[in-house]
């Protein structure tokens, strides 16, 4: 087990905590196979928050299930590799890799109202996800008690004893907070946390992610579709398109200076940055592709706006602009074509 | 989405892909064979029988299975086999006629509890729900102690008692389909309750509707083989599996093969109607049973 | 949680109300006089006058209905002209014997059942899985009174294994002679209840708090234990309790079969005779059953869920 000072990781580049590497996913599906993640590369450097943003459909959660192993069975990863402290999750045996759950790694969902068991009592269910810690029933009690405080539940000691039920949807979310922390990952993957919650619980929670990320120095996959929180919450963003990662970089990269057309619209699109008053709320003409069969040339070219010939051909490879910024476009390529 | 959409909700019975997956459905395939094949002996008995089913003494008492007596002679020294066979009629009689008569009896009472106003509505559900605690065969047995063992009780019977589940089903359905938008639409453009019910509650209805008739055919002869077993059913001579059943029962110690031929046409009749029946249901309407 | 209970026995009363009535205006409205049925043929007609006045027959029928209601509610339900014994006494003596059958048939069929639903629901797909399926729809279908018949020859007649007849003495006895027809009863529930666990383990296999629970890697046994049983048994409750019904029928013909005392085996024995008052005896106390088993699964049903318990 590696530990790292928070500070120290962008100036010595050490081998990230999670590493994706050329990941491959398909859907058998009645219809056909669905390439749901294609060519995925990505990393997740210790002690950071990398965000995940794209439309609905774009394969952004599927890619946080496929790193935690809990898809459904139709799921076959065709190609490629996640390496998680150095060893690949896929190569792992099963049992190996459970052993991984709950321990190093853990996760936040999306719908607070249906991830908690209904019948089982919060403390049971707190105490349950510490079977990995050698420790008594009396301590994991405790120690759940101090976490529940720490999230802002009220009364821990004798409300842990009630049903999910009992609690909101926002205070639902700080217990699965509380409980995907309590075990000390090394990696918390945040599937949509905040999307279910309405805008004043979402800032709250998003600040208390911030908050005990700083306070655990775990790192976060955090996937999302609203732009705001993971410009708020990351330090990187990968940008997911009908399954593929188009372009992704440091945070103040991707927001100040897209290099790739969809991210342009995506940001475009953002309610929470349209300045100016207008009568019409600027979408994205077309709609998410079809991801049966195989496609040639971008993906993203029937959608977008600059596109040109050899964009229907060829698949764009990731260019590297700058140091930590990269993007599938073709644009890139032909100089003097990026514009602003 | 540009606009609210006033989609009809689909009808559950869609026919062409259904009938190729009913064609992998082996169980299915299995149930309707069995179905066919007591249907067509249903149809050509007479054709089929090596002696006359009633009358007694046409062979020695209790014979042993022979080639003259397929399947041995009863107690009175009838045909065991000519009897079965003519015994095929009695069960899909009462299942046809039984059922189809609590159908539409069922049919029309479920409509206007979900048409209707509310107290008629809370009455009507009350009624069924008060028919559905009696115990089935039971309350058969009492109708029976009052009407006389006949065929037409038994018949009665089985309407009334299955009647209420498809009045449920119905009412439930058509309470759905009176608050959709659709209906409301037709309502806004002037449509008649007549109208409404015809074109778009009927098509939707009747689709569930036949499936869980068709659940019932094994519960049918089921019950109209056990109403004939305990001798409440028809009336002797009439050839019928249960009462075949009942006869060899008396002589299950001397003569087994009685009692082993007169179960086997009840049991492959029930299981060929509801390998049939849950097939049907697997493709066309697999949450149907939840609405019950 | 008293006015759930009160409403849910005010409902049960009203619908045994009701069948009631209805089962008085049945016989009353049969063509036919009861009492000449009783008395056959040759009966005089001072000798029908007399039996109209003993059953309360020269009653107007609103007066009849109240005095049998009045009864009712005392415990008493009406006298058996033939064997000159209150109709309570008959049917409270039978009726032992039913309850028995029909618990150990429930017992043993929720026992066998259960597990094999969730290892259905486990190893989706798997050999077992669809051998049980398959076995679990033919069981069902086969009428109980086949398969006691097909369960007699065989065990007690061909093999003489187990008793044929009767429900034996003393507990030893007793439990030998409810093996052959708490199988023929409940062989079918094996099946229905299999089938039932699977799909409601299947659903809630599939639900989102599952999926956090191996999100932190706890046991695939103890999730199936501890975070779906709980949830996937309310189902099989319900039934269990709607199933007393069907139960009850089965005994019926169970109870002739192995000429087993018992409610079903009066109430055919009653029909066979015409003994109205016994027939009605017997078929209000088993819907009285029916109605209070329903009642009480629901609130078993209400009680195992946190949820619901509260409102209780």
């Amino acid at each position: 087990m590696r530990h790292e000072d928070p500070t120290s990781h962008s100036s010595a580049p050490s081998p990230p905590l999670l590493e994706i590497r050329g990941l491959d996913l398909d859907f058998g599906t009645p219809r056909g196979r669905v390439h749901a993640l294609r060519n995925i590369s990505l990393n997740v450097p210790a002690a950071q928050v990398v965000g995940i943003v794209g439309e609905s459909g774009s394969g952004k959660s599927t890619l946080a299930y496929t790193v935690m192993g809990l898809l459904p069975q139709n799921a076959v990863v065709t190609a490629g590799n996640i390496l998680f402290e150095g060893r690949d999750l896929l190569e792992m045996p099963s049992q190996t890799r459970r052993n991984l759950l709950g321990n190093r790694l853990s996760m936040i969902f999306q719908d607070p109202m249906t991830a908690l068991n209904p019948v089982r009592t919060i403390e049971g269910q707190m105490i349950d996800i510490q079977h990995h810690e050698k420790i008594s029933r009396s301590e994991k009690r405790s120690l759940a008690i101090q976490m529940l405080h720490r999230v802002g539940i009220p009364d821990p000691q004798s409300r842990m004893g009630g049903y999910p039920h009992h609690f909101s949807g926002g205070m639902r979310q700080r217990i699965c907070i509380a409980m995907a922390l309590l075990v000390k990952p090394a990696l918390l993957i945040a599937d949509e946390p905040t999307t279910a919650l309405d805008a004043t619980l979402e800032v709250q929670i998003i600040h208390l992610l911030k908050d005990l990320q700083k306070e655990i120095g775990c790192s976060v996959l955090f996937v999302s579709h609203h732009l705001g929180a993971v410009a708020e919450l990351c330090d990187r963003v990968a940008v997911m398109y009908a399954g593929e990662v188009v372009e992704q970089g440091g945070v103040r990269d991707i927001f100040h200076n897209p290099a790739h057309p969809y991210t342009r619209a995506l940001l475009e699109c953002d309610p929470g940055r349209i300045r100016q008053k207008t009568r019409t709320l600027p979408t994205i003409r077309g709609e998410v592709p079809n991801l049966l069969g195989s496609k040639e040339g971008c993906i993203f070219q029937p959608r977008c706006p600059q596109a040109f010939g050899r964009c229907t051909q060829d698949t764009p490879i990731e260019y590297r602009i700058g140091v930590e910024q990269a993007a599938r476009c073709h644009l890139l390529n032909e100089k003097g074509l990026v514009s602003r | 989405m540009a606009s609210v959409e006033t989609t009809r909700p689909e009808t559950n019975v869609a026919i062409g892909p259904g009938l190729q997956q009913f064609r992998k459905n082996r169980l299915g395939m299995l149930g309707a064979a069995l179905v066919t094949l007591i249907t067509a002996i249903a149809i050509f008995a007479p054709l089929m029988i090596m002696h006359d089913p009633v009358r007694i003494m046409v062979g020695p008492r209790l014979a042993d299975p022979s080639l003259h007596y397929l399947l041995g002679t009863d107690q009175l020294g009838r045909d065991t086999f000519s009897r079965i066979i003519m015994g095929s009629r009695i069960p899909l009689l009462v299942a046809f006629v039984s059922l189809g008569s609590s159908l539409a009896v069922g049919l029309v009472l479920g409509l206007i509890a979900g048409f209707g106003p509310r107290w008629l509505d809370n009455l009507l559900v009350l009624f069924f729900d008060t028919i559905r605690s009696f115990p089935g065969i039971i309350f058969a047995l009492a109708m029976v102690a009052l009407l006389g063992p006949s065929l037409a009780s038994v018949i009665l019977v089985i309407a009334i008692t299955s009647m209420p589940i498809y009045a449920r089903v119905v009412r439930t359905q058509t309470e759905a389909l009176r608050s959709s938008e659709y209906v409301a639409a037709e309502r806004s453009m002037g449509a008649g309750t007549t109208r409404i019910l015809a074109v778009h509650v009927l098509p939707n209805v009747i689709g569930p509707l036949l499936i869980l008739v068709s659940m019932d055919v094994p519960a049918v002869i089921a019950v109209e083989a056990g109403l004939s077993f305990l001798g409440m059913g028809v009336r002797p001579p009439t050839p019928d599996w249960g009462a075949i059943l009942n006869d060899g029962f008396n002589y299950i110690d001397k003569a087994p093969w009685l009692v082993i031929a007169g179960g086997i046409p009840i049991v492959l009749a029930t299981l060929g109607f509801t390998f049939l029946g849950e097939a049907l249901r697997e493709i066309f309407d697999p949450k149907l049973r939840k609405d019950l | 949680m008293w006015l759930y209970l009160l409403k849910r026995l005010a409902l049960a009363i009203a619908i045994i109300a009701i069948a009631v009535t209805l089962l008085f205006l049945m016989i009353r409205a049969v063509p036919g006089d009861p009492a000449a049925i009783l008395l056959g043929p040759r009966a005089t007609p001072e000798m029908k006058a007399q039996l109209h006045h003993q059953m309360g027959l020269d009653k107007p029928l609103v007066v009849q209905i109240t005095t049998f209601f009045g009864g009712l509610l005392r415990g008493d339900l009406g006298f058996d002209v033939f064997g000159q014994k209150p109709v309570a006494d008959i049917v409270f003596e039978q009726l032992p014997y039913t309850i028995e059958l029909v618990l150990f048939s429930i017992f043993w069929a929720v026992v066998v059942a259960v597990p094999l639903g969730c290892y259905s629901a486990m190893r989706r797909n798997s050999l077992v899985d669809q051998v049980v399926g398959v076995v679990a729809v033919a069981t069902l279908a086969i009428p109980s009174f086949v398969m006691a018949v097909y369960a007699l020859l065989f065990f007690a007649v061909t093999l003489r294994w187990l008793p044929a007849i009767g429900a034996g003495d003393g507990f030893w006895d007793g439990l030998v002679h409810l093996i052959l027809p708490g199988f023929a009863i409940g062989i079918g529930w094996v099946g229905y209840i299999s089938r039932l666990v699977r799909a409601s383990m299947l659903e809630v296999l599939g639900e989102n708090h599952i999926r956090m629970a191996r999100a932190f890697g706890i046991s695939e046994w103890r999730i199936v234990a501890r975070y779906a049983m709980p949830l996937a048994i309310l189902p099989t409750v319900t039934i269990l309790g709607v199933g007393i019904a069907w139960l009850l029928s089965s005994a019926v013909f169970i109870e002739v079969v192995f000429a087993r005392p018992g409610i079903g085996a009066l109430i055919v024995n009653a029909v066979t005779a015409r003994n109205y008052p016994v027939v009605m005896g017997a078929v209000l106390v088993t819907t009285i059953l029916i109605v209070a088993a329903t009642t009480l699964s629901d609130l078993i049903n209400a009680f195992l869920d946190p949820r619901t318990r509260e409102k209780l």
